[in-house]
């Protein structure tokens, strides 16, 4: 029996048990009270009292043995799993039916239930960061077992490419070391675009959102704002597909117009682009830090004769900027690991360069360059990904971490 | 249940406990009502800081027993501890007892749910759930099982209204919701509400401070008639309010009780200074 | 005013003060300028999708005459005219041997019948692409005589994916999205509730829950690709789910969707106000009576909103799908969420790194319909919230 099957056969025979377990607990509380005895509780509750003792016993053991044997402790077989469940599930409606006495607080009980299975669901989102961080480390550590640490931090050449001859058949032909993963090729793209992406972003969003805190009516407000909002809401395949059949070509051809050779996987173009995405994340939180720094403050900068424009340079921008810092921070971390506009318009050559106008590749390009096809899961090159991923996760992480701290540290200076 | 198992030890310790409070801070020239709430040495902290000090208060069956005192003295804190409302309130901690008809209602026994089906409580603004004016009253009867059938919601729904002195002005419009009322329409709703759980006590913050001189004569006159069936404990900071609806009054003052005692006394025959001070307008 | 040159007034003259104005003039114009700079790129944007795309939307087809003859039982190409075999498409023609033998009678007949036209064919008459002059005067003295026509391209909506640019159309992915997002819903929705439930009404302020809330907003941060990396690692490594399948990808975007619908399902819950709370405690209501008769029904538009918007955010990712393998080539549309399956941004992604340039025209529309659908999310999400609104 598959997990599928079991797991359906348990669900399946549960539901009627439930609904009975229901009928009855309900039904005992009915005829004791009938009988002139108070429950504690209303007779619904004992009905469902006495669903939740036959059924979270019998769930309990089924996913303990699920998880056992995910992690190879045992693995019974799934039909001994599902009889115990059952029987358990048996035992515990009996054991419900008998507990239903006046002085229960089956309300009480539920409440307590209820509670846990909240609090579980919170669990969740726990255990996926712990997943996340366990498998990507456990994955890159299979990598840095075949590839030292010091390789992968400052070598400057990336090229897993031997992986396409062993996936061929010809693994034999190449020697042990044609393939070379020193990543800082990959990180100099990733930087380079994420630093052509904020010089672009960070400008317009920022005098965006001067404009509408400072200089807009309320009107102009509540029409600029959704509109740039908008810029949010497009899928980042989108952009990708702007930037490779729109924006770069017009790089080109501006280039060529000056003389210069562009590619035409030249990493000004995704930079760009992905600059206009980030617009929205600069000019709405930058709005927000404008919009809470206290009135007071302008005053008195009004008070002493000043223009707007010198109010905002030189107090209301100073004031803000931890807020602005960490709207920037947010930007970077979004840039580093946006994916598919570098996929579908960067290149997929690592190269080490200061040059816009050339072909770089990046850290997620090489993520999903090595997951893509049919690789073998534990060939460097796929865990390769995890490494990357690794650095990734640790460096986005670490960025959201001090700009929450800056924004934290900036809202209680002025709530 | 447990209230009945237990009746025979309550009336022996409710008579210990006559005994043992002779002396307390009790009015002492009216003849004296049985007890249906008190407080024993109460204390309760914020966090770190005290907001009542050995509180210790009888508040009597079938009468208004109001608690006046200047803004911040702790007159909410002592009324949310007499239905458990401050366990909601994190941080808050709290010695000595609070007795229903001489039961510890801060034992661990004690099941907070039905405590305050037998406590209930009007809160300073109006709060009507936004559901109409029927399901309002309707919504604890059935959730407690007190009302089962239409019928006896619908009976019950009248004569809380009728009790509420609500009636008259709402029987035909019943599935209006009952945020659409004027604000004095909406507290005695409320109370209404309140009744519909068929309490033996209700607690009143303020409830009339924040209507009009109109609405608050209807809902004062609510209150007097209300006090031949329930035990009432009101806040307010209205004196002539105090003196118009309340038996007897505590004067409250830095989270400690200054002087308890029949109205009439505590108004024109106080025995501390602090009281006459605050009666008479000095502060506060 | 101009009479009384006053110490009020007199200044405006003063270069200095002068200077200051213009500078502030300039620094306003540059605020301006930044604005009306995303503006502009956002039309610019829209503008150049819609032009790529429209054309899709129509294309051309040619009257033929099909001879069912005996060489077509075996090529379907052969029931074509030769004069034809150029222009119509060759895969409106590959299924007529599956024709004739289902049904026999159908040989030896001939009928007239409108088939697709060649994309080449197509994208020459939408002015996009040359075609060798002897073939394009063919081809314009066919549309003069009426045997080549535009017509609205429903096959776009109802085919699945085609090697041939002409076929091919967006059904199977916008399947596989409605089961991508079912999944995601399924798992998203009661997790993330149940959780903004617990601390919003719940928590005890304790470590515990700190720890809850820090990871949750950090979860929020992390980027798509990651979730993808997960997804591959646990859900197809560990668990064993069917790589490319509905299920796995639905499973990867849920747990990236979770945080969007708890946060805004917590924004939701704390909006309804306390004394709502106290009331119903007062009347002796237990937590969870209170979250569930008094709290749920009145921030259940918000948590909708917040559930529309994630599954709009769902909806327009790429990357983690990639990753667990949802970019493949899908014909025919899945009918299960085990099946491989992909989704409507991948299919755009596949399309835009076809080679033949006709893919463009399909890609771009590809990316129309999928902003119309995910503007009508949003609009539905804030139509959602301007009409249950409620000021307390
Ligand atoms: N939730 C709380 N957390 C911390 N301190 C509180 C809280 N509620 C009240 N306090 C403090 O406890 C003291 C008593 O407050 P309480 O609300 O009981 O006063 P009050 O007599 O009802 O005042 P008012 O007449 O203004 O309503 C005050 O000092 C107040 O600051
Ligand atoms: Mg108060």
């Amino acid at each position: 029996m598959g997990i599928g099957l079991t797991t359906l056969l348990l669900l399946a025979a549960l539901a009627p048990l439930g609904f009975l377990a229901y009928r009855l607990g309900r039904g005992k509380a009915l005829s004791a009270m009938a009988a002139g005895i108070s429950m504690h509780s209303r007779p619904q509750q004992y009905g469902w009292y006495s669903v939740v003792w036959m059924g979270l016993p019998a769930l309990g053991v089924a996913i303990a043995a699920g998880l056992l044997s995910l992690f190879g402790v045992i693995s019974p077989a799934r039909e001994l799993v599902l009889i115990v469940s059952l029987a358990i599930a048996l035992l515990g409606l009996a054991q419900g039916l008998r507990a239903i006495r006046p002085e229960v607080r089956a309300r009480n009980a539920l409440d307590g239930v209820i509670r846990w299975l909240l609090l579980s669901a919170a669990l969740i989102s726990i255990v996926t960061t712990v997943a996340i961080v366990l498998s990507i480390l456990f994955e890159a550590m299979r990598f840095f077992r075949e590839v030292s640490v010091w390789e992968f931090v400052t070598g400057t050449v990336w090229s897993p490419g031997d992986t396409f001859l062993e996936a061929a058949g010809r693994g034999d032909e190449v020697g042990e070391n044609t393939s070379f993963f020193g990543s800082v090729p990959l990180f100099a793209g990733t930087f380079m675009v994420t630093a052509i992406a904020m010089a672009t972003a960070l400008p317009i969003g920022l005098l965006s959102a001067i404009f509408m805190s400072e200089y807009a009516s309320h009107r102009q407000r509540g029409f600029a704002k959704p509109i740039l909002e908008i810029l949010a809401g497009i899928p980042t395949v989108v952009y990708g597909f702007f930037a490779a059949i729109t924006v770069t070509p017009i790089i080109v051809d501006i280039a060529a117009f000056f003389g210069l050779d562009a590619s035409y996987s030249n990493i000004l173009s995704p930079g760009i682009v992905m600059g206009i995405m980030i617009i929205p994340f600069i000019s709405s939180l930058s709005d927000d830090v404008i919009n809470s720094i206290p009135q007071s403050l302008r005053q008195g900068a009004y008070a002493l004769g000043t223009t707007k424009s010198e109010t905002i340079q030189k107090v209301i921008l100073p004031a803000a900027l931890p807020g602005v810092i960490s709207a920037f921070l947010l930007g970077v971390s979004r840039a580093l690991g946006e994916t598919m506009i570098v996929v579908m318009a960067a290149g997929v050559r690592p190269n080490l360069t200061w040059n816009p106008l050339e072909d770089m590749t990046t850290v997620t390009v090489s993520i999903v360059y090595s997951l893509t096809g049919d690789l073998a899961f534990d060939s460097p090159q796929t865990l390769s990904a995890f490494a990357l991923g690794l650095v990734l996760f640790i460096v986005t992480l670490s960025l959201n971490l001090v700009s929450t701290y800056l924004v934290r540290r900036f809202k209680q200076k002025y709530d | 249940m447990e209230t009945e198992l237990t009746n025979d030890t309550a009336t022996e310790a409710r008579q210990t406990m006559t005994q043992g409070v002779d002396n307390d801070n009790g009015p002492s020239q009216k003849e004296r009502p049985e007890v249906r709430m008190r407080a024993r040495d109460l204390n309760l902290w914020y966090g770190s800081t005290q907001a009542l000090h050995d509180i210790n208060l009888d508040m009597y069956s079938r009468e208004v027993t109001a608690l006046i005192g200047p803004s911040g003295c702790g007159k909410s804190t002592f009324l949310r501890c007499l239905n458990r409302m401050n366990d909601l309130i994190p941080e808050v901690r709290l010695e000595g007892r609070v007795e229903l008809d001489d039961e510890d209602i801060y034992d661990h026994s004690v099941d907070v749910v039905q405590l305050r089906t037998h406590v209930g409580m009007v809160f300073q603004k109006p709060n009507p759930f936004p559901k109409s004016i029927y399901e309002n009253i309707a919504y604890a009867p059935r959730l407690h099982g007190t009302g089962t059938s239409r019928a006896e919601l619908d009976a019950l729904v009248e004569s809380s209204l009728k009790r509420a002195g609500l009636w008259n002005e709402v029987a035909d419009r019943l599935d209006t919701p009952g945020t659409e009322l004027s604000g004095g329409q909406q507290q005695r709703l409320c109370i209404a509400r309140a009744i519909a759980v068929n309490p033996e006590v209700i607690l009143m913050d303020e409830p009339a401070s924040a209507l009009d001189p109109l609405a608050t004569a209807t809902v004062e006159e609510l209150i007097h008639e209300l006090k031949d069936n329930y035990t009432i404990v009101i806040v307010t900071h209205n004196l002539q309010q105090a003196a118009r609806v309340a038996g007897y009054t505590a004067f409250f003052h830095m989270g400690k009780i200054v002087e308890f005692s029949d109205t009439d006394t505590l108004f024109t025959n106080p025995t501390e200074q602090r009281t006459e001070d605050y009666i008479t307008g000095r502060f506060g | 005013m101009s009479t009384t040159q006053s110490r009020l007034t007199g200044s405006a003259n003063d270069p200095r003060i002068k200077a200051r104005y213009r500078k502030e003039k300039r620094f306003k114009a540059y605020t301006i300028a930044a604005l009306f700079t995303a503006f502009a790129i956002i039309v610019a944007f829209f503008t150049d999708i819609i032009s790529q795309g429209y054309t899709a939307f129509w294309r051309a087809e040619v009257n033929v005459t099909l001879d069912y003859n005996e060489r077509a039982e075996r090529i379907g190409r052969f029931a074509l005219a030769e004069d034809m075999r150029d222009i119509a498409s060759r895969g409106a023609v590959r299924s007529i041997p599956l024709e004739i033998k289902n049904n026999p009678e159908l040989a030896g007949t001939t009928r007239q019948t409108w088939v697709p036209a060649y994309s080449r064919i197509d994208q020459y008459l939408k002015g996009r692409e040359e075609l060798p002059p002897e073939l394009a005067r063919q081809v314009d003295a066919m549309v003069e005589a009426g045997t080549i026509r535009s017509s609205f391209n429903w096959a776009f909506f109802t085919s699945g994916d085609s090697k041939l640019p002409e076929l091919a159309g967006i059904f199977s992915a916008a399947v596989g999205s409605v089961l991508v997002l079912f999944v995601t819903l399924v798992f998203a929705f009661p997790i993330g509730v149940m959780s903004a439930i617990y601390l919003e009404e719940f928590a005890p302020d304790n470590k515990l829950t700190q720890a809850i809330e820090v990871n949750i907003n950090n979860l929020a941060a992390v980027p798509s690709i990651i979730f993808g990396l997960l997804g591959l690692a646990v859900f197809i490594g560990t668990f064993g789910v069917p790589r490319s399948s509905a299920l796995v990808g639905g499973l990867t975007l849920g747990l990236m969707t979770l945080p969007i619908i708890i946060i805004s399902t917590r924004a939701a819950l704390r909006a309804v106000p306390d004394p709502i709370r106290l009331g119903a405690f007062a009347m002796g209501c237990s937590r969870w009576q209170v979250v569930r008769d008094h709290v749920l029904p009145l921030s259940l538009p918000g948590i909708l909103t917040g559930t529309i918007i994630g599954l709009a955010q769902a909806m327009g990712e790429t990357a983690p799908l990639i990753i667990v393998g949802m970019i493949a080539y899908i014909p025919d549309a899945p009918s299960s969420i085990f099946e491989s399956a992909t989704v409507l941004p991948a299919q755009v992604f596949t399309w835009a790194s076809e080679p033949r340039k006709a893919f463009v025209e399909k890609t771009a529309a590809g990316i129309i319909v999928l902003l119309a659908i995910l503007l009508t999310l949003n609009a539905t999400a804030v139509f959602l919230r301007r009409k249950f609104e409620r000021r307390w």
